[in-house]
């Protein structure tokens, strides 16, 4: 088993290393499906191994020493929680490298392309398994170069800009993360994250804690986002080609809520205790101004964007995942991962849509795309239309559908939250999100009407609108039936992660 | 320890004795043999340059370099046995100590230097205007080398002072001998700066040894814990002074207005040198005299120190970031103010050394000085190979043009920046960050924190550009001359391999160093 999450971390790195060498574009890419594919494979075949009976125990193990000097290990692992986190980064990887082989941004070409997408893949991949404090902090940043390569140099409009903010913002975040995690590791005497969950928090004083859980909150907020450290968001996913958007919603957001549950709640618990009312208000007015922004986009005459939406809604649904962990509850904390697991989804097929609607008529501005009645996407383009409809609902968390339980769970965390958070205060982040989710339904719908509605007779700004394509439905079917699945089988990952968030949080 | 106590001769040995051998200091041939071999070649080469005809003025460049080689080659032995001291008093304590202190500072140095010889050979032997004198230069080099080697062995202040005016002294004459006019001008700059700098930490030592009693390092720190009450203004004085003296050397702020305009004078590989070895002579000394030397007033100068190196590191980065794309010598200018920066980020364990009043921390600056002296002369080497004006906009489009220096360049920044795939420059930060942490400079960490992501904006730009799409049409590449690629693929595949397994350079941060 730890061979088969050792070749998971591998096999991507070395296909980075591949694309050095001096192959043609069109091989690249397909190389880059098959490479992807394979670690997908190899993803599928870690979690059918996976020991579900006892999914709160680190399983296929690895455990050397790497810098003695630093005593730094190379510990990787998988529990419950981070499971399905890597089948959800590899399946994703994968789509986008299907998809791009047809469908290919303008930019120097495949090989570089490819290259940067399975370097990002190893920097994601390895967020989720490493379980050694300075090696969480490497694939952190591992991730930061490609994706600021990718949106610099694939993406469209202010790409510049926006991939400086992105990588400035972020590593600024990181790098006062480093400085808790240093903090940590000279008071503890290890960087070992097993053993530091294990002790909970025993060994720190309360100082240390407060201290350095501040630094690390501040770090993984900006990677969240949490309002108000979300600005370099919008215009990062409005730049980003459609393969970053997706990677960027789908799995980059994850890994800072990702690091809130693996670092934050079990390792040092007085100062994220502390913090944690904070957090939660924070979560509550990014769930609110979210859905606000959405709701100025999505205006007739704002000239907003759909990708600029899209992102800007991704503040609100991360909000949710946010007050989850707040509450410090295991219903919460379970809502969170949920969540995580149902936005990187619903959000990735999102953008894959818009991104294609982008393609097809050259700009994603809502306004231009409606006209006077609306797009007309049911009569014009019925299938791709189907879907974003689809998607949209799945977003405003119909029940039934992926979106629903995860934001469900992390409020019922709130209305209860754990012993010694003030109540009324959580409470109150309950009803901001309750409203939230309702201002979410609205915008949405808004969108719908005037994307999916509409009189398809109206002079349209392209005359041919073809629909779904082989390689659109190849890479969106799985997400769209995967958000099916969550919605109507929520055991399915809660089972997961359940004995484990009770393990982090020293309950169970 | 020394070869007297070997042969069972006394150690104290009274002036009028029948003996006159006993009197005979026994040196330690091994223990010198790194500057020894330095000084040796460089005298050979300009003995040699006398005689050589020249056509075969090119064999004096191989020589420095085998030089230079044999001289790594004799750490070996040092690195594997015992630390050995040499010159030593009769009442105790040594003049010359190869620790792995000074060992791990010799290796920067001469492997420095070997890698500055390798840069400049084709610009040397080149028969262009820009030609430099072959004999002359060589000679410098080494000699100054030399001086840089010498000094993280030296325990007492004369030899201190003396390595370090033999390390400087011709670097003077180094960036003066291009041709050009520019290089005559940064030289008197640099040594106006630099002359001053040894005057005035001349009077400082005198102050300290007027209040210790004593030249010698470990001596000056009992002495000094012991002074007499009035004596202690005197001391104090002289060890700001001392320190002032090494902080010019070291371009820390406000003592580093000399660095950019001495960097564009120079010759190139000159200018890597500089950034490199000239740094690590002088923050060798810092080190050597804050932490053996003034350890009494370890939180006086550990609270200076941790200013300076915050205002360095942010003027440094700060001046870096404003450099635009297209002034003439812009990549130098670039860098000569990131070398600032970084002598910044070099100074935070020293600091962290007097707050937590033990050496401990300073493995950090060791290990960080290693990966920073090596990729910095892999960007000089780029830089050199891509020439013309060195304007940033140079760059541009680099990888079309020569893809292998375009991945090296971008590698050496991205080291420099402390970004994967510059793994061993993000660990070098690392480790700097966790001496600060550790040492309670909470406030200094920040600073620097925020220090990392200005330098990311300019070291990224810089990276972004090389891959960027060339404006003007595609050149036929030139021939890449042999000896600056062997440089590039020497520092590349050791930046690889570091980053790799860090362990290799780490490990000075874990062992003991004194």
């Amino acid at each position: 088993m730890n061979a088969v999450l050792i070749a998971l971390l591998v096999l991507p790195l070395l296909g980075a290393a591949l694309m050095l060498a001096p192959i043609g574009d069109k091989r690249a890419l397909r190389l880059g499906t098959t490479l992807t594919g394979a670690t997908l494979l190899l993803a599928i075949a870690l979690a059918a191994g996976f020991d579900r009976g006892a999914p709160s125990r680190m399983q296929a193990v690895t455990d050397v020493s790497w810098i003695p000097a630093l005593d730094v290990r190379l510990h990787l692992g998988v529990d419950g929680i981070s499971l399905p986190l890597l089948v959800l980064t590899a399946l994703l990887t994968f789509l986008c490298a299907v998809y791009s082989v047809k469908k290919l941004p303008a930019g120097p070409g495949g090989r570089a392309f490819t290259g940067l997408l399975l370097l990002l893949e190893t920097g994601m991949l390895a967020t989720f398994t490493v379980l050694d404090l300075v090696l969480f902090f490497l694939a952190f940043e591992i991730v930061l170069i490609p994706m600021y390569f990718l949106i610099s140099r694939w993406g469209s409009g202010q790409k510049v800009r926006a991939a400086n903010r992105f990588i400035l913002y972020t590593l600024l975040g990181s790098a006062v993360m480093l400085l808790g995690f240093l903090l940590i590791g000279v008071k503890a005497g290890t960087f070992d994250m097993v053993k530091l969950a294990d002790a909970h928090g025993a060994g720190l004083s309360h100082t240390t804690q407060l201290i350095a859980a501040l630094a690390i909150l501040v770090g993984l907020a900006v990677k969240a986002p949490a309002w108000p450290l979300h600005s370099w968001l919008p215009d990062a996913h409005t730049a980003a080609p459609t393969a970053g958007s997706v990677l960027l919603a789908g799995v980059l957001l994850k890994m800072g809520t990702y690091g809130l549950v693996r670092v934050l709640l079990p390792i040092v618990p007085d100062g994220t205790a502390t913090y944690a009312p904070y957090l939660g208000a924070f979560a509550a007015v990014g769930i609110v101004y979210g859905s606000l922004a959405c709701l100025a986009l999505a205006r007739t005459g704002a000239k907003g964007d759909l990708k600029r939406l899209i992102a800007y809604s991704s503040v609100g649904h991360m909000g949710f995942v946010l007050l989850g962990i707040a509450s410090l509850t295991p219903t919460g904390v379970n809502g969170a991962l949920f969540a995580n697991i149902a936005h990187g989804l619903i959000t990735g097929l999102l953008f894959f849509l818009v991104g294609a609607v982008k393609d097809r008529y050259g700009t994603a501005d809502l306004d231009t795309l409606a006209g006077a009645t609306g797009a007309a996407l049911y009569g014009r383009a019925p299938r791709i239309g189907a879907l974003l409809a689809f998607a949209a609902v799945a977003s405003l968390g119909l029940p039934g559908l992926a979106g629903f339980w995860g934001e469900l769970l992390a409020m019922y965390g709130a209305f209860d939250p754990a012993a010694g958070l003030s109540r009324p205060a959580f409470v109150t982040y309950m009803v901001l999100a309750g409203l939230g989710t309702l201002l979410t339904a609205a915008y949405l719908l808004v969108v719908v009407r005037r994307v999916c509605m509409g009189d398809p007779k109206q002079p349209a700004p392209v005359a041919d609108l073809p629909d779904l394509q082989g390689y659109e439905a190849a890479s969106w079917t799985p997400l769209a039936a995967l958000t099916l699945v969550a919605g109507l089988w929520p055991a399915l990952l809660l089972g997961l992660s359940d004995p484990a968030v009770k393990h982090l949080l020293g309950s169970g | 320890m020394t070869t007297t106590h070997d042969l069972g001769q006394p150690v104290m040995t009274p002036l009028a004795v029948a003996d006159p051998g006993g009197l005979i200091q026994s040196v330690d041939w091994v223990a010198v043999a790194p500057p020894l071999i330095a000084a040796l070649a460089a005298l050979a080469v300009l003995v040699a340059d006398l005689f050589l005809p020249p056509a075969r003025k090119r064999l004096l460049g191989r020589l420095s370099a085998a030089g230079l080689l044999a001289a790594l080659a004799m750490l070996l032995p040092l690195v594997l046995g015992d630390t050995r001291s040499t010159f030593c008093f009769t009442s105790g304590g040594c003049s010359y100590t190869a620790d792995h202190f000074a060992l791990a500072f010799q290796l920067l140095v001469l492997g420095g230097a070997l890698l500055t010889v390798l840069l400049s050979l084709h610009t040397v032997d080149s028969a262009d205007a820009e030609k430099l004198p072959a004999g002359e230069y060589w000679f410098l080099l080494l000699s100054s080398a030399c001086g840089a080697a010498l000094l993280p062995a030296a325990r007492d202040l004369a030899t201190l002072v003396i390595a370090l005016e033999v390390a400087t002294l011709p670097a003077f004459a180094l960036v003066a001998l291009r041709r050009d006019g520019r290089g005559a001008e940064s030289a008197l700059k640099f040594f106006l700066s630099s002359v001053t700098a040894t005057a005035v930490m001349l009077l400082g030592v005198s102050f300290v040894y007027a209040a210790a009693g004593t030249i010698q390092l470990q001596g000056i720190a009992d002495g000094l814990a012991h002074a007499p009450a009035q004596l202690k203004p005197l001391a104090e004085a002289g060890a700001v002074l001392t320190l002032v003296g090494f902080a010019f050397k070291t371009a820390a702020v406000p003592f580093h207005f000399w660095v950019p305009d001495t960097y564009v004078g120079a010759p190139l590989p000159v200018a890597g040198y500089l950034s490199v070895v000239g740094k690590a002579a002088g923050l060798s000394g810092l080190a050597l005299v804050t932490t053996l030397a003034f350890r009494p007033y370890g939180h006086t100068w550990g609270l200076v120190l941790a200013v300076l190196a915050a205002l360095t590191m942010t003027v440094g980065n700060a001046a870096a970031l404003r450099q635009r794309a297209d002034t003439p010598y812009g990549a130098v200018r670039l860098l000569a103010w990131s070398s600032v920066g970084q002598a910044g980020y070099l100074l935070v364990p020293l600091a962290a050394a007097g707050y937590a009043d033990s050496a401990e921390p300073l493995g950090a600056t060791v290990a960080y000085a290693l990966i920073y002296g090596l990729v910095n002369l892999g960007a000089f080497g780029v830089v050199a190979l891509v020439g013309g004006s060195g304007r940033l906009e140079s760059f541009r489009g680099l990888a079309g043009r020569n893809r292998w220096a375009a991945f090296a360049m971008a590698f050496f920044l991205l080291c420099l920046a402390g970004l994967p795939p510059g793994v061993v420059g993000l660990f070098g930060k690392v480790v700097v960050f966790r001496s600060a942490v550790d040492a309670g400079l909470g406030w200094l960490a920040v600073v620097m924190a925020v220090n990392v992501v200005i330098a990311l904006a300019y070291y990224l730009k810089w990276t972004a550009l090389l891959f960027a799409p060339s404006t003007e049409q595609v050149v036929a590449p030139r021939r890449v001359p042999a000896s600056l690629a062997t440089a590039l693929g020497l520092a590349a595949s050791a930046a690889v391999v570091l980053s790799v397994a860090p362990q290799l350079v780490l490990q000075v941060v874990s062992g003991s160093l004194f």
